[in-house]
């Protein structure tokens, strides 16, 4: 089964939407988006370090992502702006990667995969390892949720309750880290920000519970895989776009929906 | 019930004189703080007096610079933030709230609500609550984890004086019939000294300290709340008449016997 090519990719998305579901949620409740981009963009860069050392590039994507991200936290903790201080990271991250791939010979012809996505492509090692990541993730965010809820409600409320809310934090940042390599193969960096957010939004307005809106936005997220994928391969469009595109439109559609009900 | 006169080693929690500074700047002064089993304590002072730091430090979110805070071993608090800025991309129910961070049956949650005067809001958004709703809902919260030790700060803010002085009547009524310890900070004087057993008058430092009647007539609480403030004092003895009928023989740093509560 695992040796068409179609199966296979559309099992890479389904994998990767039940880590960007809860995550994206809680990227979306704590408003990280701009800290998604940062760490997603990083990911360029670790993949360009990676193939310049030898080393695994799903090594270095984690690595370079899990610094960035540790690096934006720091700078959080410290005061600085974000807004302004997560742009000139996003960016930067970015325009560093880009320049630093095309010292690599081999990714330069390979750049749009790295940047839109490939998930026609996707190995059965590749599976593996968007599988693996992705239960690691869920198990991650499972074992927390309790935690991680109240300190995103609250931090004074989860501090009162013996709860630590720095670690908390550090449980997202590695989760989105873990994300970032994972995603990368299937959606490309330029719009792993987006695979997080699109659903989980495209979720909240069906949603009067957290854990209703992260289930939705496993299922949106996967449903605009799918729905990207088969855009990909009949139009021959780029993956990653396509498949944010397929997330879009639910957005507006249950958007509409939403204020239907509630108004 | 043992008796608790003894004093300040009885605390459920105290600070011993504690010093706390913001980058330099020392907002708590040489601070000591008690509170024993079963009493309110109320901490008023002028905006800016440090009341929300104090109540921090005590909580363990603030380090303190000098000093030290001390915890009865085990002790369990419910705290009561000043507001909850509820994010109106997380979706939650106040039942899905009040099993934060620990999961709560349906009958202990309908009880919690119940006891605390908002018996239908189960179903409701936290998001749609009014002010006095809400703070009803974090009381039935903090009430939900059976605490020794209640924690509020400015809990009436942005209610009307009949919400404030209900909820300060929920607060009597509540540590009657459980005899949970209260500590809460408020910078409006009238209703609150009336329900207080003592009260400790912040401003850096602590200016005067003891029964809602003798601070009120305190040289020091005049200084800095003026001489308009006979209304509270006015209040109080008209609650207090009421409320208890024996006699009281309070002094500044002697905490009161508190059997009466119970008996």
């Amino acid at each position: 089964m695992l040796d068409d090519f179609l199966t296979r990719a559309a099992l890479a998305g389904v994998g990767l939407s039940l880590a960007t579901g809860p995550l994206g949620s809680f990227v979306v409740w704590r408003r990280m988006a701009y800290f998604g981009d940062a760490t997603a963009h990083a990911a360029l860069l670790g993949v360009a370090l990676a193939l310049a050392s030898d080393l695994p590039v799903e090594f270095g994507i984690m690595v370079v992502s899990l610094a960035m991200a540790v690096t934006v936290a720091v700078l959080a903790a410290k005061g600085w702006a974000m807004d302004t201080t997560l742009g000139v990271l996003a960016h930067s991250a970015l325009a560093f990667g880009l320049v630093a791939v095309s010292f690599v010979p081999g990714v330069r012809t390979d750049l749009s995969a790295w940047l839109f996505g490939d998930i026609l492509a996707v190995s059965r090692g590749d599976l593996a390892f968007v599988w693996g990541g992705a239960v690691a993730v869920l198990g991650l965010l499972a074992w927390r949720w309790q935690a991680l809820l109240t300190a995103t409600l609250n931090e004074d409320l989860a501090h009162a309750s013996g709860l630590n809310p720095d670690r908390e934090r550090l449980v997202l940042t590695l989760a989105l880290a873990i994300v970032v390599a994972v995603a990368i193969k299937v959606v490309g960096a330029l719009l792993i920000a987006a695979m997080l957010i699109v659903p989980a939004a495209a979720a909240r307005g069906l949603s009067r519970t957290p854990e209703v809106m992260a289930g939705l936005a496993i299922v949106i997220g996967a449903v605009s895989a799918l729905g990207g994928l088969h855009l990909s391969l009949w139009q021959d469009t780029p993956a990653g776009p396509s498949i944010i595109l397929v997330a879009a439109l639910i957005f507006a559609a249950t958007t509409a929906l939403g204020r239907r009900f509630s108004g | 019930m043992p008796r608790l006169s003894e004093g300040r080693s009885m605390s459920l929690i105290a600070a011993e004189r504690i010093c706390v500074g913001f980058g330099g700047a020392e907002v708590l002064h040489d601070v000591s703080v008690g509170v024993q089993p079963g009493e309110i304590v109320t901490i008023v002072g002028p905006n800016g007096s440090g009341k929300s730091t104090l109540l921090r430090a005590l909580l363990g979110i603030l380090p303190v610079a000098r000093g030290r805070v001390t915890r009865a071993p085990g002790l369990r608090i419910g705290y009561v933030p000043q507001r909850l800025a509820l994010d109106r991309s997380l979706p939650m129910t106040v039942r899905r709230f009040l099993s934060l961070p620990v999961r709560v049956s349906d009958a202990a949650a309908r009880q919690a609500l119940v006891r605390v005067g908002v018996p239908d809001v189960g179903t409701f958004q936290m998001a749609s609550l009014s002010g006095g709703q809400l703070q009803r809902v974090l009381l039935a919260r903090a009430l939900l984890a059976e605490p020794q030790l209640l924690v509020l700060d400015e809990p009436t803010q942005g209610l009307d004086q009949p919400g404030e002085a209900g909820f300060y009547q929920l607060i009597a009524d509540v540590r009657a019939s459980t005899g949970v310890a209260v500590l809460m900070v408020s910078h409006d004087l009238h209703v609150v000294m009336a329900a207080s057993d003592r009260v400790i008058c912040l401003n850096g430092h602590v200016c005067c300290e003891g029964t809602p009647k003798v601070v009120s007539s305190a040289p020091e609480y005049r200084a800095l709340f003026g001489l308009g403030t006979q209304g509270a004092l006015a209040l109080y003895q008209h609650v207090h008449d009421h409320d208890h009928t024996h006699d009281h023989d309070h002094s500044h740093d002697h905490p009161h016997d508190h059997e009466h509560h119970h008996a």
